[in-house]
């Protein structure tokens, strides 16, 4: 479960207040908005990346609030990957693996794994160099999965994908879903996105969030 | 289509007139022919330098040979670059360049990489100032680098071991690290300001201490600008010679680089000589050109 209660946070000149929202366990939620209306901002409140000046934050009944975001547990999918440009593939899906200690044989198979699930197997020894846009979310996305994480948070990560491509990466997203469990909050600009995925809806408009659950 | 009015049905004119074709493509020659014009003549003047160095060179190795019995042999063993290595003087200032230029860019890439890092994804405040005081090195006079560094040494703690540095060998590469680290830590910083910093976000949501994700993933990304501070650090110490002359002296087989030599060549009225000190720096500089250039293309192609 994801569940925002009451946040403020201060960006500069920036700002958002009373920002609520809750996404039950399971369920994938999209946060919609405007270019520049503080989705992602709170998406990386949520990580952990940019800090909340008062409400709360809860994973799972956990508050988190105030916790360092490389313990929160969150996979993380930003805009247009942000890839790793010396690492391999494999190396992509091992790293948090590696970092949390996991030993060989299980990093080897959960490589194998996620590769399965997202169709990257064929590309496990290349370097992000001129994988195709949808190659490399799928990459960001086994990134983000790797460590089977509770809760996943997706920032706009279709939109820089061909029409053709957004609705592949749609489908393997509830495939995804299907497969890990993983309570999901994807951050879009995108309608078509947003009801191709959305169990609920969040729309932010003028720093005030409006649920629509099961659109 | 469509029932609304075109501008073509409703019969617009355009304003004014259209320039004729033959006057866009003159203007656009003449354009071009002005940049390549302009921006040629900078690349031949460094060429016809170093032509110059060359001929000069090749020059006074004919006359000199012309005048002996066994011209090949003579042209081979005393020209002015032979003459140049054979003496022990330059050999040791070669050597002396080569260590103090290493030892000042390792140290210089040392302080640039946390630096730059820190100017590039941090704020603080004084941030403004410390930028400001990283261009010091780079506007001031080197003389006066040079000359602030052994007032420097006056005073303590400086003051303790300025017998064993101050025109001793240390003082070269004090002086050659004082000014380059400062191209380094330009380097860099424009290295970090280049990387995503989302990248790090994302190592540090997968669990990485911020010394993990620096090292991890910041590092192995930076590490062709590493390379290339490294060079420009290099470079930049290897033509040092203001602030060594002041600061560390002139003295031949101690503090003499090769920027000296070329000096004290000339100060003796041996131009052949500094000629051919100067045309071994100039082979040093362009072959940690190629160098640099190879390890890059190689590294873009990865």
């Amino acid at each position: 479960m994801i569940k925002v209660e009451n946040i403020s946070i201060r960006a500069g000149e920036f700002a958002l207040d009373d920002i609520s929202l809750r996404v039950p366990a399971g369920k994938y939620g999209v946060l919609m908005g405007k270019t520049g209306s503080g989705k992602t901002t709170i998406l990386e409140s949520i990580l952990g990346l940019r800090s909340v000046t008062s409400g709360r934050i809860r994973l799972a009944d956990e508050d988190v609030t105030h916790l360092n975001p490389a313990v929160r547990g969150i996979g993380y999918v930003p805009q247009d990957g942000a890839l790793f440009s010396r690492m391999s593939v494999r190396d992509h899906l091992a790293f948090a693996l590696h970092i949390r200690h996991v030993d060989r044989k299980t990093t080897e198979e959960r490589v194998r794994e996620l590769a399965d699930m997202l169709h990257i197997t064929p590309l496990l020894e290349r370097t992000p160099l001129g994988l195709s846009g949808g190659e490399r979310q799928r990459v960001a996305l086994g990134r983000a999965l790797s460590f089977r994480p509770r809760v996943l948070c997706l920032d706009e990560p279709l939109s820089a994908l061909d029409t053709d491509t957004r609705v592949q990466m749609c489908e393997l997203l509830n495939d995804v879903r299907r497969l890990t469990g993983v309570t999901t909050l994807h951050v879009t600009h995108n309608l078509d996105e947003a009801e191709r995925l959305a169990d609920c809806l969040f729309r932010l408009t003028d720093g005030k969030i409006e649920t629509k659950t099961n659109p | 289509m469509t029932s609304e009015p075109s501008a073509e049905s409703a019969g617009q004119r355009e304003y004014g007139r259209r320039r004729s074709l033959g006057s866009i493509k003159l203007s656009n020659a003449t354009f071009y022919a002005c940049l390549s014009i302009i921006g040629g003549t900078y690349v031949l003047l460094i060429i016809a330098m170093l032509l110059a160095d060359a001929t000069y060179m090749v020059d006074q190795t004919f006359k000199s040979a012309a005048k002996s019995p066994t011209p090949w042999q003579t042209a081979l063993s005393e020209n002015p670059i032979a003459t140049a290595f054979a003496d022990p003087k330059i050999r040791y200032s070669i050597w002396l360049s080569l260590v103090s230029c290493t030892l000042a860019a390792v140290i210089s890439l040392i302080v640039a990489v946390p630096m730059g890092y820190l100017l590039s994804r941090h704020q603080f405040p004084g941030k403004r100032l410390l930028d400001a005081v990283l261009d010091i090195p780079i506007v001031l006079p080197p003389l006066v680098v040079g000359l602030s560094l052994l007032i420097l040494f006056q005073f303590p703690p400086f003051a303790w071991f300025a017998r064993s540095i101050v025109y001793q060998v240390p003082a070269v590469v004090i002086a050659q690290f004082s000014v380059a680290c400062a191209f380094a830590v330009r380097t860099m910083k424009s290295t970090f300001d280049h990387i995503d910093p989302r990248c790090e976000k994302v190592a540090v949501t997968l669990g990485c201490s911020r010394a993990q994700a620096f090292g991890r993933v910041v590092l192995p990304e930076a590490s062709r600008g590493m390379m290339t501070a490294f060079t420009l650090a290099w470079a930049r110490a290897l033509g040092e010679f203001g602030p060594l002359l002041i600061f560390a002296g002139a003295t031949r087989m101690k503090t003499e680089v090769l920027s000296t030599s070329v000096f004290l060549e000339m100060n003796v009225g041996n131009i052949e000589g500094a000629v051919a000190v100067s045309l071994i720096m100039v082979a040093a500089a362009i072959l940690v050109l190629i160098v640099t250039r190879v390890w890059g293309v190689r590294d873009v192609t990865l």
